[in-house]
């Protein structure tokens, strides 16, 4: 629909064009102006997933940050972020109206991967960068395919392949139980962690049990995992069951070797509630930070982060892992921007964002950088191997890459 | 077997909870023929409400008994404010209200505490019963809790005239406001002891699935179907279904089928008992009369 | 039906039909989408009313048809390669099935507990969808992806546009035929077991096959909805058929109106813009009220029904009788 507002954008945008660029540059993505640049995303804010919404306030308020100190190359950042409630016919109408309506330049941490696959091939036709996907999967690692589309996790698969290969090589006469969520998250880590210990080991798994997002608990399934003899358990849950089968393992005096999946290690709001002594370990691939830890308590990135929650957040916000984890995203996102400098066509702002090369984003575990490059889009390929040692998380081997 | 007593001594523990929770569901719809939706909701706020306390400094029991006479209250304050106007209304419109209800108490919950997952204090201790690990002291706990309730619950519209009052007003509210009964404030009175009796469940289950804002999703869909097995109009066959159902539920996820369908086995049991006795096991079998 | 009342009927459907008919060719590809979401919904909407308005029976559950619409429309595009206008017809009968035999266990037990039953279902059927037996089928939690048809016989149309027509001309005639129905004889009788069950049976209505067919029609309409969605949206996974879709259904059925078949459309546009409505509100309020959209959403809820219990169509009636009391002289 033709409106007011993008008649006149697409008059700014023409004016811009006329008075700027050489000749062999692409225009300017919809949305940038010379003193603005328009970003779209949606977030769950409501329904079933809405925890994960403070991803989409977290980078909010780090856009409002680098507002405050100038912008970007002179832009503010207008970042428009819409609820799709986990829902992908939803998230195709929000990001049909981003594109087409708010005439975003492109879309940054759409989350979830039912939404971000519903959305994909509309990227991909209208040649809409769709940036750092919120979501592990494997599958936003494809650019012969989906060249618009990058993710940003560590993908589910590989990190439990990861896994697979360190217990092979620590304990390959183990005996394994897995806990795994009924939907996308947790068939992710057993499609990668059967393929990481391979046809001749899948003999190793001795029992599976799954649970359901609805469910109050997974305690049941933890006595019946334990009955089955194993004597390594590898939780694949959300914080809330992670805690929960953590507990219940040590309260059934189940003496077993844990691995558990790195969404949930925050000792804030994971192991205290399950208890700091019953988490003891614990043996997780990391790479944000725990800003809850012990250890990082003077690193100064810990400390910054610590100054914009005070500023722009809440103490409830501080020691949420999920607003961390968009600390560093969104900071990703800006480096892209830098590195576009006057360029912000939207085919230059993916190639920039394929050409992320050792950025240390910040809350990231040290050693741990983001690399893209146009043959491989999956930014963060390093974990480091951790235990935890009943205060902090240890490391405990090297930084791996799957 | 070690198993197997883990698996009834956590499903007797969650089936207290159910069972409370299906009590206060069987409260209000004896008083209303409504469910009250937002039971589930109320119950998750006031135990956030408890743990607001908890956390600035208040011992548990002091925290427990505010809680419970604060969801009292507040479930007196919601009747008379946003379900009476209602009253006259079609049935559905009234589901849509909870339905409102119980949107707004988890967004609420969600923005003044946040998602994070939150320990709740058990106030039995952490040490094991009995020396062995089956049940702990919390799950013991929480089952004497439920049979109290239910006991006190029992006792109240028994043997107290307002209990009378109460239940007089819900089976023939004509009659009862010819003998001098406020019908009126009899239903906000069986709201708020529906919310009370819902904080004590969620207070009951949160150290054991941990407090966020949606905790309480679960546990209701478990009550309803408890409350559906027992028998929707009498009290006691519906917390006899909550406890049927936590026991049930363990049991059958982890002999008979797996985990991955327990919700279908869960629908598939209503919808048999349901064929097989339309009024659940205790209910009153109701007969038209032509 | 007085003349005067049904001549404004008439006038407002045809003005309602030119609008949608017009429609594409004046609205963006976003637009045409949302279009085509409210109708989707809309043809749902129909079917519950006919089970729920009309029949009495409180259904919590079409969520699950609408599922069952939705993957057996993709299964059978995507593993059997069946052109999508094949595919939901096809669906759809399946739809009936299930609904047919849901309906029998439910003469049994009535109102509360099929509104218990029914809610069971809707939580249930994500759960079924996932269930590893039928991955090879379902895409298991991934999913299954649909690539969006063309306009046919290469008519001028955009994708968007054409499936906007597609959708309009499946409801129109679905429209046709329920507002057929709850005139003639079927709807008489539908209606009477709503409102006197006993009564009606004595008059020889055959209540238990009323009621179950009428179940299965009510599935039938919701899996067409479900299969139209499927391609719309070119997408279908568990997360799009949960509890939130049915509780909308409920919504929008009682905010449209029981018993109101015109209702529906407004039911319809309700659960569709009100979320957003909902959504715009929390950003005037400022970023941290952010996680506010549902509590909106809740409130909006409220206010709906204190103002118009008995949804739109009943407040429209009640309106227009009240303006028809003020105007008329001689009554």
């Amino acid at each position: 629909m033709l409106t007011r507002r993008s008649f006149l954008q697409s008059g700014v945008t023409a004016a811009a064009l006329a008075a700027g660029a050489g000749p062999s540059r692409a225009a300017n993505a919809p949305g940038v102006t010379d003193s603005e640049i328009k970003i779209g995303q949606t977030m769950p804010y409501s329904g079933p997933a809405s925890a994960y919404g403070v991803i989409g306030r977290t980078e909010a308020a780090y856009f409002k940050m680098i507002n405050e100190q100038g912008g970007v190359n002179g832009r503010k950042i207008n970042l428009i972020s819409l609820d799709d409630g986990y829902s992908p016919p939803k998230t195709v109408e929000q990001v049909r109206r981003l594109v087409e309506q708010e005439q975003v330049a492109f879309l940054f941490q759409t989350l979830g991967t039912p939404p971000n696959t519903a959305i994909r091939p509309y990227c991909n036709e209208q040649k809409v960068p769709q940036l750092f996907v919120a979501t592990g999967a494997a599958k936003w690692n494809d650019p012969k395919h989906f060249p618009w589309t990058i993710g940003y996790n560590p993908s589910y698969q590989t990190e439990a392949r990861i896994y697979a290969k360190q217990i092979l090589a620590t304990k390959p006469d183990a005996k394994i139980a897995i806990l795994y969520a009924n939907d996308d998250f947790g068939k992710d880590y057993i499609v990668g962690f059967k393929e990481g210990l391979g046809a001749s080991h899948a003999g190793m798994i001795v029992k599976e049990a799954t649970y359901e997002n609805s469910e109050p608990t997974v305690d049941s399934q933890v006595v019946t995992l334990q009955g089955s003899g194993a004597d390594l358990f590898f939780i694949v849950a959300t914080p809330k069951f992670a805690a929960q089968a953590v507990r219940k393992s040590f309260d059934l005096g189940w003496n077993a070797t844990r691995y558990i999946t790195n969404v949930s290690v925050s000792i804030a709001t994971v192991l205290k509630p399950a208890g700091l002594e019953k988490s003891k370990g614990l043996i997780t691939g990391g790479y944000v930070l725990d800003v809850t830890d012990p250890r990082y308590k003077d690193n100064p990135e810990v400390k910054a982060w610590k100054a914009f929650t005070d500023k722009y957040m809440s103490a409830a916000q501080y020691i949420d892992a999920n607003a961390a984890y968009a600390f560093g995203a969104a900071a990703t996102m800006i480096q892209v921007l830098k590195q576009c400098g006057n360029d912000l066509s939207r085919e230059n702002v993916m190639k920039e964002a394929a050409n992320l090369n050792k950025f240390a984003a910040p809350l990231l575990i040290p050693g741990i950088t983001i690399n893209t490059s146009p043959d491989v889009y999956d930014p963060i390929r390093q974990l480091q191997l951790l235990t935890f040692n009943g205060t902090s998380w240890e490391p405990s081997g090297g930084i791996l890459q799957g | 077997m070690a198993e197997f007593l883990h698996l009834l001594a956590s499903g007797l523990a969650l089936g207290g909870v159910y069972a409370i929770m299906a009590l206060a569901l069987v409260m209000i719809y004896q008083a209303t023929q409504l469910i009250n939706f937002a039971q589930g909701e109320m119950a998750m706020f006031s135990t956030y409400v408890a743990w607001k306390l908890m956390d600035s400094g208040w011992p548990y029991w002091r925290a427990f008994a505010a809680t419970v006479i604060v969801s009292f209250i507040g479930g007196v304050i919601i009747e008379r404010v946003v379900v009476r106007p209602f009253a006259r209304a079609p049935i559905l419109t009234s589901v849509i209200v909870f339905i409102g209800l119980a949107f707004i108490f988890n967004a609420l919950a969600g923005y003044l505490y946040g998602y994070s997952v939150t320990s709740f204090d058990s106030p039995f201790g952490g040490r094991p019963l009995f020396g062995s690990g089956y049940m702990s002291p919390h799950e013991a706990g929480a089952v004497l809790v439920s049979l109290c309730v239910l006991a006190v619950v029992y006792a109240f519209f028994r043997f107290t005239p307002l209990g009378l009052a109460m239940r007089a007003a819900a089976q023939n509210p004509v009659s009862s406001r010819l003998v001098g009964i406020r019908v009126g404030w009899m239903l906000a009175l069986g709201w708020g002891l529906a919310a009370a009796i819902g904080s004590i469940a969620g207070m009951m289950a949160a150290p054991i699935v941990y407090l966020d804002p949606n905790m309480m999703f679960g546990i209701l869909l478990y009550a309803f179907a408890g409350a559906v097995l027992g028998g929707i109009d009498n009290p006691f066959g519906a917390a006899f279904g909550g406890f049927a159902v936590g026991v049930m539920e363990n049991l059958v996820g982890a002999y008979v089928v797996g985990p991955e369908v327990k919700l279908s086995v869960a629908l598939a049991i209503i919808i048999a008992v349901l064929v097989w006795r339309p009024s659940g096991l205790f209910g009153r079998r109701l007969v038209a009369r032509v | 039906m007085a003349g005067r009342n049904g001549a404004s009927q008439i006038v407002v459907a045809l003005a309602v039909a030119v609008f949608a008919l017009c429609f594409p060719f004046f609205a963006s590809g976003y637009h045409l989408y949302q279009g085509a979401q409210v109708l989707i919904l809309a043809i749902a909407l129909l079917g519950l009313n006919l089970l729920t308005g009309f029949n009495g029976q409180i259904s919590l559950g079409h969520g699950a048809f609408f599922a069952i619409g939705g993957y057996g429309t993709a299964i059978l595009i995507t593993k059997f390669g069946l052109p999508y206008w094949a595919a939901i017809p096809l669906a759809s009968v399946v739809c009936f099935g299930a609904g047919f035999l849901f309906g029998f266990p439910a003469l049994r037990f009535g109102g509360l507990y099929l509104a218990l039953a029914t809610f069971a279902l809707a939580v249930a059927t994500p759960q079924m969808l996932v269930y590893k037996g039928f991955d090879a089928y379902t895409g298991g939690a991934m999913g299954l992806q649909l690539s969006k048809p063309h306009a046919p016989f290469g008519l001028p149309l955009s994708a968007d546009q054409w499936l906007y027509l597609f959708c309009l001309a499946f409801a129109a005639a679905l429209y046709w035929a329920a507002s057929n129905l709850v005139r003639g004889r079927v709807g008489r009788a539908l209606i009477a077991i709503r409102d006197q069950p006993i009564a009606a049976e004595t008059m020889g209505v055959d209540a238990p096959l009323f009621k179950t067919t009428c179940f299965g029609v009510s599935a039938l309409y919701a899996g067409v909805a479900g299969g139209l969605s499927a391609i719309v949206v070119g997408f279908v996974s568990p997360e799009s058929f949960g509890l939130p879709l049915s509780l909308a259904f409920l919504v929008g059925l009682v905010v449209g109106g029981l018993a109101s078949l015109g209702g529906m459309l407004f039911g319809a546009l309700f659960i569709e813009f009100v979320p957003n409505i909902a959504d715009q509100l929390t950003v005037s309020f400022g970023e941290s009220a952010k996680a506010l959209p549902g509590a909106v959403y809740g409130v909006l809820l409220i206010l709906v029904m204190a103002v118009a219990p008995l949804g739109v169509a009943g407040a429209v009636k009640a309106a227009a009788g009240a303006a028809r009391r003020a105007f008329s002289s001689s009554r």
